[in-house]
């Protein structure tokens, strides 16, 4: 009788029953509890059937004394006031503005307007709840019928219904809260040791010639990171250390590919992995595996998961990439057009150098010939000429003169010579005699013996001295 | 920087960062302005001939992925879909 009664009154907050007034409250959480504490004077009476909990005052005008003010002792509210008093209980305690709640997803219900409705259940209550479409894009597929999850969020009251819900705003699968903590508490410890620094972090070469690869070999992520880097940047080598990336083979097979694949010297390293729920991400959390990270002589670019992941890796590496492309793209910052510009460029710049050295090289001898031709000893040798030919001109003419000269001390002597000539004395009547033995000149009586000729002017005859 | 000379390799044997790397030195010493002419010309020439293999090597770029197994690396195959 008093369910049914509680029933029938649902949309009211306050009504008489015993000549009482009872409070009801539809209440299907434990949370409510908070609610409860606010008016815990009161007689409480659980149902569990239907998992309602009905607040049932025998002390009317105590209740009012403790909702209203005491000069309205006597005055009847409205339902929307105190609705509108009742969500302002619920809505002003910091609690329930701020709390996770743990149960089962039923009576899912996605309608065409983007917001989710549900309610979360346990063995014994229920708790409607709605969640906004703007958190509703950003949530992971854990939304089914049955699921164990925590939603977080913070409870209203929908007055119209005088009903209040849970406005969640982030769902998980149940147990992430655990991880959760596990994973602040390792963060906090591992950050503490500097591991996290951002002194740390080291300089992601902009055109590697080596990338190392450390993630799964099966997973989409490894060819979306081939097929990106290849895209931008197949001049670069790439080196495969597979590994599992999840389970817990996981994070002693990472520290070893880590370990490996830096002894291959790359450039830069990306640690990888593709979407996944907190749990299968869960090995780059790890401890071993963050310290790997950091130990890595090479820089570690992690992309794990999706953009709204966060991995204790993340935070390790030098630079964090939301997804695997992502890392694949910051590991190939220098693009195969890049290189292409570059190239041209450098050609543009070689060529255009190389042509003004010339122009100026060009200029420089223009301008050295001028010079010479200005210090050029061709006028020398013009003068130079022109003084040999006047000292050629006056040789012939001195030799002319000496000829001239010559010839007439030729005549002279010529003529002095003919004046000489001993036939002209013969012919004034002096005679040549010589001796025919020894052909001497006889000029002494003494030297006149035997056959002697004698020369006069037109012949010669013998004479005989004895 | 400048007495690259002694270390010079032919350049079809060069990787596309060292080739990369001595265009740069190259077109470093040509703005330099002090080298001779038929050095100049040289290095003119040295850095199209290293355009050109760098072109070449663009043009010709192929991915190469390996794997490691182990402790040696093995050509990876990968998986078709």
């Amino acid at each position: 009788m008093l369910q049914q009664k509680a029933e029938t009154y649902s949309k009211c907050l306050c009504f008489l029953f015993n000549s009482n007034y009872c409070l009801y409250i539809e209440a299907k959480f434990f949370s409510v509890n908070s609610v409860l504490s606010v008016v815990k004077d009161f007689f409480i009476y659980y149902d569990g059937y239907s998992s309602n909990l009905l607040l049932i005052a025998f002390k009317p005008f105590y209740v009012i004394l403790r909702i209203m003010q005491p000069d309205l002792f006597s005055t009847t509210l409205t339902v929307s006031q105190i609705t509108f008093r009742i969500r302002k209980l619920l809505e002003d305690n910091p609690e329930l503005q701020d709390v996770w709640v743990t149960g089962e997803i039923s009576n899912l219900s996605r309608p065409a307007s983007g917001h989710i409705y549900f309610t979360l259940k346990d063995k014994n209550a229920s708790l409607r709840c709605v969640m906004w479409k703007t958190d509703a894009m950003r949530t992971r597929p854990v939304m089914q019928e049955g699921a164990a999850v925590e939603v977080h969020g913070r409870i209203a009251v929908y007055e119209p219904q005088g009903q209040y819900q849970l406005i969640a705003s982030l769902i998980q699968a149940k147990g992430e809260g655990a991880l959760f903590q596990e994973f602040l508490r390792l963060k906090s410890m591992l950050e503490a040791e500097g591991l996290f620094d951002a002194e740390r972090k080291r300089e992601i070469p902009p055109f590697p010639k080596t990338i190392g690869i450390v993630t799964s070999a099966t997973g989409a992520a490894l060819r979306d990171m081939l097929n990106t880097i290849r895209r931008r940047q197949p001049l670069v080598r790439v080196v495969i250390a597979p590994s599992p990336v999840q389970g817990v083979d996981a994070p002693p097979a990472l520290v070893k590919a880590l370990q490996s694949i830096n002894a291959q010297n790359p450039d830069v390293i990306l640690l990888a992995r593709g979407g996944g729920s907190i749990e299968d991400l869960w090995a780059f959390n790890d401890e071993r595996v963050v310290r790997a990270v950091v130990a890595s002589e090479v820089p570690v670019i992690s992309g794990v998961g999706h953009e709204t992941d966060f991995t204790l890796c993340d935070f390790a590496s030098d630079l964090r990439a939301p997804t695997p492309t992502a890392a694949a793209e910051l590991a190939t910052e220098t693009t195969l057009d890049d290189l292409r510009d570059q190239l041209s460029s450098y050609q543009s710049r070689l060529t255009d150098l190389t042509l003004s050295l010339l122009a100026d090289h060009r200029a420089y001898v223009t301008s050295l010939t001028a010079r010479l031709k200005y210090v050029s000893p061709e006028r020398r040798i013009q003068s130079e000429n022109q003084y040999l030919d006047e000292l050629s001109r006056r040789a012939v003419s001195a030799l002319k003169h000496h000829i001239q000269l010559q010839s007439a001390r030729v005549d002279g002597i010529s003529k002095r010579l003919h004046a000489l000539n001993p036939e002209g004395i013969l012919s004034r009547g002096y005679a040549i005699i010589t001796r025919k033995d020894d052909d001497k000149v006889v000029s002494k009586v003494s030297q006149a013996q035997g056959d002697m000729n004698v020369r006069v002017s037109d012949g010669e005859f013998e004479v005989n001295r004895k | 920087m400048a007495k690259t000379k002694a270390t010079k390799k032919p350049v079809e044997e060069l990787t596309y960062e060292e080739a990369l790397t001595e265009l740069e030195q190259t077109v470093e010493m040509l703005e330099e302005e002090q080298n001779p002419l038929d050095e100049a010309m040289k290095l003119y020439e040295r850095g199209q001939a290293l355009i050109a293999h760098c072109g070449g090597l663009l043009e010709a770029a192929q991915l190469n992925v390996q794997k490691l197994a182990g402790d040696s690396l093995v050509d990876f195959e990968e998986e078709s879909e």
